[in-house]
């Protein structure tokens, strides 16, 4: 804690910081949770948020046990484990504890024992006051589009327009004189706290008590601070002037509760609340450390094994005429659909790249008044890609129509609308069908428009450029072929397939599409990528960078809607005569192999029957992306836990579940690292955020996740509540994340240790989390066919314990949770 | 006439059937418990369907079946008796059709929830409550029904009772349901005595005899209109109690949907109806329900204006309506009050469970289409607007306003009573109730002016011990003794009016007794594991621990607070009727008592059992959140 006086501006960043960083819900993107403890290792990060912020960062010593008698948790595993950092001698001291010892976590957390003191000590309950004012006040400010009689003064800075209204009014929201004075006065957040705290040194205690008592609003504010372009209708917030005013509605209560006079809080407790205290090693905390650990390898040991099996050295043989290549993004979700395309088409080699296909842009739909981002979060774009063509058609729903709740045209609409409501709703629930109010992914472009790639010299008012230059084409589908392995090896048909998902009633839709395209689909990506290597000229250019495109070579993008399992072509009429027989074929492959997918991911899917045909379990999965009274769509990422980094043969033979990411990678074009260290800087933290997204909002769903989704409620469209009066909620909701098995990451890159020490130095903000433990690494030397396993103190050899990988190659996809790994093939 | 008497019936009986068989299925056989509510929902509305298209077809006139007759004596009967006229055929298909629609719905909304089963059973039980009330043809039934709502809704609302504000706002739209319980109360005790015998609604048709009879007791009859429009406020969430509503949204929003969206939320405007016939020759209480109406839609118009979440909106809105609805039923036009009734219903049902589409869908539509300028004009700029601005985002105080006029007001009056504590109160009260007995035992020797104000001095002693256990913060089994004596002072005061029979006394004490030793018992297990965690100061959540005993105080509580399965239920309606048409004072300090102690009980049950755990060796949620 600070020796020094109270400094505002050291203190407010301080707390920004630690709050939840969450964009309004249309912007969600995941992110690691604890993001403010990611400068620490691992498991001391855990231990310290826990102490401070009571915050559940393991499963629990039950669940732990149950894994391990399930053999989710490899007994052998967990003993190397126990070994490994506790010492041969002490092991059978710790399996002792680990298996039988008897303890009592505490999550109760340093936070708000300080403000505490005024319910406790005081007896004045300021929660229950002043929280539902300030929520209805700033959410009504904030608000985007939910009400109909708008915030008076919402053009204004969030304190002006309080000010403002206070004045106006006849009555308004403070009672205290004084109180309506400090309001009126320039806000100084250490006046107001001498007033109600009285100790200079235990204000900034007392602010992070204040703003964790609501963490959802507060870090709202404290986003939008930074980022307040992700509000449609523009709004000025700053965290100071958000606390200023929580501060003067606490005020105004104590004054009202206690009558003038009144002492500061330092003034009415005896003893000082307990300080952070440095949290010692617990016990509770090391075995959950080593539970975890061995979690982890348990499931990693038996890819590493799998991998180390591979007999697959074939490689010159695939040399020849072969069908197609097929790019997709390096999701999770793709896994097995590329698992079973190239089942269907053996001949095809499919590779995976991050979901922006290296472009860098803003896509503009035509008729549309704001810039949707699509490329990943950290990259800022300087190209706008415009659509034209669009034929456009908004269906409309009276439902949602704020006439409905007026007093005239509700009478008027109840009367009328009433019986088509009950009408919809029977259809709705019993022959679920396409509606205006769910999210399509081929919505986000159409198909039948253009886009305007090429630049014309036109610029936007903040110096963004309209297209790419051929020259910034070629740079940008170079970086895209190299970084996946392709030189000059192209066949006739190159599919580019983008991704996105497709859903109705869900408020966390945005966390569905392309995490790579800042949430939104692929599919203008995709689409203005395969246009680009279409493009002559740039073909021209990227052969005089060294990649040679044969004439004969045509490149198709597609969307794959990862929900309903279909993929839409784009501007197929282009396609070259001599290619479209063959184009024909693959896309009944295709639809066979997304069929396919639908039959393995229905497996986790109540509403199915596992006994249909394939087409029906098809027909059904698609009917989830339309149904209002369904939580899951799709699973998402849950169980995400693997990201390989190599060439597709490395991994091809292995049945990973849906639970790796694939980023297509030659070792032997990249012996200086440079595009390994362009795709760790994008894949670790992209994939990185998302695996502990789920894995925070797993651990503890009721403080770092959104808890049950069934009772959210829509705020301001910028985030979900719980009833009316509750606070915005953070992370994800429990129905993402009940079947999710908390692994951090392990990323496997196919490549010399010393070249990934190389490409590591050049991103040391990537290398901060493979140091600190936030993902795993490890390298697997394509020649000598050894792992190295990645630490803050460099990389040791390593061998992972003898599992037996089994071999099946006729999987039965009926149990829901995860499989094994098997090996599908020679 | 007999087989339709079978379909009566089988509309109460099946809900009944699939609430007693879904307690039966095992909580993790989801597809079984969704079927049996599916089908048997499916089953009851082709029935329904049938029925009334043979009543339609045949001869739409109301018919009453008087069923059983639960207690039968000279001077005093209970009877169930069902009625069905137009209103409750429209009632019952908008809810079959609903509650069909919600169940389906629920089945994939709620897989891998923990409370599945517990949903389901609500759900059912709620179905039932509401046929029975809809069905129902005298007072008597129909309070039986309004009290199943009423738990049904607690326990839908606190669905998820691991978190605070769920089990706040149950309790506290327990709290006002029960305020308007006073009514139906005081109505059935006020048309006892006017028609001299519990009355039908059948009874109420012919018109001609109702107003000829009414005209002869104007006041008594307001009174009892008074009482009727009571209870339908607080059910209807009309001015000044319109505040529950919104915040009744915590369970799963199908469940939101069936009750505050559409079913639960109308049968304030049901009774009204009912009673139509009854209140519609008052000119006075006809042109205060119109106002009251009035004044609903207006505030719940300007309120809704300004909410920011989507589900305090819908509620809102639906205020308004149902404001209008009542001052449509003011001016007479029944028809178009139950055509009203069922597009509100409907719209407000797919509202709510499409509300989270609302963000994908506005900000679509905002991302194509301009915000249209809000021209400032005298409604949205200026002073007075901005005053109507903030008093509407304050929900015009409403909620402030009852927690200071009814709430705070029993607490001022329970602290009073600190000095009681469980060392003392043996003391103080057993001598007391002794001297009562021994004054009851003696009442030849007592001069007439005092035993005239001896059943109102014992009825107010009744109505304090519930408020002091209503604001007790300390000792759980005090505030639990004190609601259970509440009603021997009761008994006493209402024995000097005439001594009730045994087995009337065994009716009305059984299941208070056997309630409250119950409880005591319960209270006395949990308090010997957690001393430390054992009092009403706050929320503790042992249901985590101790789910068996939960439920046990649960049933305690049931019985205590006459609950239609209580023989209490039946005792308290008796002793209602004990009491004389000029004891208006004993009326009024009786319905409160029973209101208030029930209130008491379970926020007993609440605050022990229910809320964020107190221990901290798992992880809880945020009280905000």
């Amino acid at each position: 804690m600070p020796k020094e006086r109270f400094n505002e501006q050291e203190c407010l960043p301080r707390l920004c910081k630690f709050l939840p960083e969450q964009s309004p819900l249309k912007d969600f993107i995941h992110h690691n949770t604890l993001h403010a403890y990611q400068h620490l290792p691992f498991h001391r990060a855990m231990k310290e948020a826990s102490g401070r912020f009571g915050y559940q960062t393991y499963l629990g010593l039950p669940e732990y046990r149950a894994m391990l008698a399930k053999g989710k948790i490899r007994y052998p595993v967990l003993e190397r484990v126990v070994r490994e950092r506790k010492g041969p001698e002490s092991e059978p001291l710790w399996m002792d504890k680990l298996l039988h010892g008897e303890f009592t976590p505490d999550y109760s957390g340093t936070i708000g024992q300080l403000r505490n003191a005024w319910k406790d000590q005081v007896k004045v309950n300021l929660d229950k006051q002043v929280h539902p004012v300030l929520f209805r006040v700033v959410g009504a400010y904030l608000d985007q589009g939910v009400s109909i009689w708008k915030f008076p003064g919402r053009d204004m800075p969030f304190l002006d327009a309080v000010r403002t209204l206070e004045k106006q009014a006849h009555w308004g929201l403070f009672r205290s004189p004084r109180v309506k004075k400090f309001l009126q006065e320039p806000p100084d957040l250490s006046k107001i706290l001498t007033l109600l705290v009285g100790e200079d040194s235990w204000f900034e205690t007392y602010l992070f008590d204040m703003a964790f008592a609501h963490p959802g609003w507060s870090g709202m504010i404290a986003t939008l601070e930074k980022k307040p372009g992700h509000l449609m209708s523009p709004r000025q917030v700053s965290l100071r002037d958000f606390l200023y005013f929580e501060l003067l509605l606490e005020l105004d209560q104590l004054d009202r509760k206690l009558g003038e006079g009144w002492l500061p809080l330092a003034r009415q407790i005896q003893d000082i609340p307990p300080k952070h205290k440095h949290q010692q090693t617990s016990e509770y905390f090391e075995l959950c450390t080593l539970f975890q650990i061995a979690l982890e390898w348990s499931y990693f040991d038996a890819v590493l094994e799998g991998i180390r099996t591979n007999r697959n050295e074939k490689e010159e043989e695939k040399e020849g005429n072969k069908p197609f290549q097929a790019l997709f993004c390096i999701d999770d979700r793709e896994c097995s659909l590329r698992r079973y395309i190239e089942l269907r088409e053996p001949g095809c080699r499919t590779y995976g790249t991050a979901g922006h296909f290296n472009l860098d842009m803003y896509f503009q739909p035509e008729g549309a008044r704001f810039l949707s981002k699509v490329c990943p979060v950290p990259v800022n774009p300087g190209h706008i890609v415009e659509e034209t063509g669009r034929i456009r058609k908004h269906d409309r729903d009276l439902h949602f129509h704020p006439h409905s709740h007026g007093a005239f045209g509700g009478w008027v609409l109840s009367q009328l609308l009433g019986v088509w409501s009950a009408i919809r709703l029977s259809l709705s629930i019993f022959r679920p069908g396409p509606t205006p109010a769910m999210v399509s992914s081929v919505r986000h472009m159409a198909p039948e428009g253009k886009l305007a790639l090429s630049y014309n010299g036109k610029q936007s008012r903040e110096g963004l450029r309209y297209g790419y230059t051929h020259e910034e084409m070629a740079e940008r589908m170079h970086g895209l072929l190299l970084g996946v392995g392709i030189r000059n090896d192209l066949d006739p048909l190159v599919y580019l397939i983008g991704h996105g998902a497709s859903s109705v009633n869900n408020t966390h839709y945005a966390g569905y599409d392309c995490g790579a395209c800042s949430g939104r689909p692929g599919s203008v990506n995709s689409r203005a990528a395969a246009l680009m290597l279409n493009m002559p000229e740039v073909r021209h250019l990227l052969a005089k960078r060294g990649i040679f495109i044969p004439e004969t070579t045509w490149f198709i993008a597609g969307l794959h809607d990862t929900t309903r399992d279909e993929i839409l072509f784009y501007d197929e009429s282009e396609i070259p005569g001599p290619l479209l027989s063959a184009h024909e074929q693959i896309k009944r492959s295709f639809t066979d192999a997304l069929s396919d997918n639908a039959r393995e991911r229905a497996r986790r899917f109540s509403s199915i029957d596992l006994s249909w045909s394939r087409q029906k379990i098809h027909k059904a999965v698609i009917k989830r992306s339309m149904s209002l009274f369904e939580p899951r769509p799709e699973w998402n990422h849950a169980n995400n836990a693997l990201c390989l980094i190599g060439k597709r043969e490395r991994f091809e033979h292995l049945f990973l579940d849906r639970r790796a990411f694939m980023h297509s990678y030659d070792a032997g074009m990249d012996t200086d690292g440079k595009l390994l260290a362009n795709i760790l800087e994008t894949v670790i933290p992209v994939c990185g955020g998302i695996n502990l997204e789920y894995y925070f909002s797993r651990v503890d769903n009721n403080r770092l996740g959104a808890g049950s989704k069934l009772s959210h409620n829509v705020a301001g469209l910028i985030g979900v509540v719980n009833g009316i009066d509750g606070d915005l909620r953070t992370g994800l909701p429990m129905q993402m994340v009940n079947i999710h098995d908390p692994l951090r990451m392990l990323f496997v890159v196919e490549q010399k240790p010393d070249v990934v020490v190389r490409a590591m130095e050049q991103k040391p903000a990537a290398r901060e989390w493979v140091w600190k433990g936030w993902v795993h690494l490890v390298a697997f030397d394509p020649e000598s066919k050894v792992f190295f396993r990645f630490e803050e103190t460099g990389y040791v050899s390593y061998s992972p314990s003898e599992t037996g990988i089994e071999k099946n190659t006729d999987i039965r996809f009926e149990q829901d949770d995860s499989l094994p790994v098997y090996q599908i093939r020679e | 006439m007999m087989s339709s008497n079978y379909f009566i019936i089988g509309f109460v009986l099946i809900p009944l059937l699939g609430f007693l068989i879904s307690l039966l299925i095992p909580a993790n056989r989801e597809k079984s418990l969704a079927s049996l509510a599916f089908y048997l929902l499916a089953l009851n509305g082709l029935a329904l369907v049938a029925f009334s298209f043979w009543w339609l077809v045949s001869n739409p006139v109301p018919m009453n079946f008087r069923e059983w007759s639960l207690y039968d004596s000279k001077e005093y009967t209970f009877v169930i008796d069902f009625y069905f006229d137009a209103v409750s055929c429209v009632y019952l298909l908008v809810g079959a059709l609903i509650s069909l629609l919600v169940v389906r719905f629920s089945r994939y909304y709620l897989h891998r929830e923990p409370g599945y089963k517990r949903y389901f059973n609500t759900i059912l039980f709620f179905y039932l409550a509401y046929n029975f009330t809809v069905l129902s043809g005298n007072f008597e039934t129909l309070f039986a029904g309004w009290e199943m709502l009423g738990i049904s809704s607690f326990l839908l609302i606190a669905f998820y009772r691991d978190r605070y504000l769920p089990v706040r706002n149950s309790l506290k739209v327990f709290s006002i349901y029960r305020i308007g319980d006073v009514g139906i109360l005081l109505a059935m005790w006020g048309m006892h005595h006017l028609w001299h015998q519990n009355i039908f609604f059948s009874e109420l048709v012919d018109s001609n005899a109702v107003s000829a009879h009414i005209s002869k007791h104007v006041v008594f009859s307001s009174f009892i209109g008074l009482s009727i429009l009571l209870a339908a406020s607080a059910k209807s969430a009309l001015v000044p109690f319109s505040s529950w509503l919104p915040r009744a949204m915590e369970g799963p929003t199908p469940s939101s949907a069936i009750f505050y969206g559409s079913l639960s939320v109308h049968f304030g405007l049901f009774l009204l109806m009912r009673t139509e016939h009854f209140w519609q020759h008052l000119d006075g209480l006809r042109w205060t329900i119109g106002v009251l109406g009035f004044f609903t839609a207006a505030i719940g118009f300007l309120v809704a204006r300004v909410q920011v979440t989507v589900k305090s909106q819908i509620a809102y809105a639906s205020i308004t309506q149902i404001g209008i609805m009542v001052l449509e039923l003011a001016l007479g036009l029944e028809k178009l009050v139950l055509f009203h009734f069922a597009g509100n219903a409907f719209l407000r049902t797919y509202q709510l469970l499409v509300s989270p589409s609302i963000i994908s869908y506005v900000i679509r539509d905002q991302t194509y289409h301009a915000e249209k300028e809000v021209r400032s004009n005298f409604f949205n700029s200026g002073r007075l607007a901005c005053s109507y601005y903030l008093l509407a985002l304050k929900e015009w105080n409403l909620e402030a306003f009852l927690n200071r006029v009814v709430f705070r007001n029993i607490k001022l009056i329970g602290r009073r009573l600190d000095f009681f504590t469980p060392m003392n109160v043996a003391f103080i009260v057993f001598p007391l109730y002794a001297l009562g007995v021994w004054l009851l035992v003696n009442r030849e020797q007592l001069p007439a002016e005092v035993l005239r104000y001896l059943p109102g001095l014992f009825a107010f002693f009744a109505m304090i011990m519930v408020f002091k256990s209503f604001s007790e913060r300390r000792y759980p089994r005090l505030a639990w003794v004190m609601v259970v004596m509440a009603h021997f002072w009761v008994y006493l005061s209402i024995s000097f009016n005439e001594m009730l029979t045994l087995q009337q006394s065994v009716l009305y004490l059984g299941g208070i007794i056997s309630g409250g030793v119950l409880g005591l018992i319960a209270l006395n297990l949990l308090r010997k594991r957690e001393r430390e965690f054992f009092d009403l100061n706050a929320y503790y959540g042992h249901y985590y621990e101790y789910p068996r005993l939960a439920a046990l105080l649960f049933i305690a509580v049931l019985s205590v607070m006459g609950f239609p399965v209580s023989s209490t239920f039946l005792g308290e309606d008796l002793v209602f009727s004990h009491i004389h048409e000029d004891q208006y004072v004993l009326a009024i300090f009786n319905s409160i008592m029973y209101i208030v102690g029930g209130i008491s009980l379970i926020r007993i049950f609440a605050r022990l059992f229910w809320g964020p755990h107190i221990k901290t060796y798992h992880s809880r949620t945020l009280k905000s959140a």
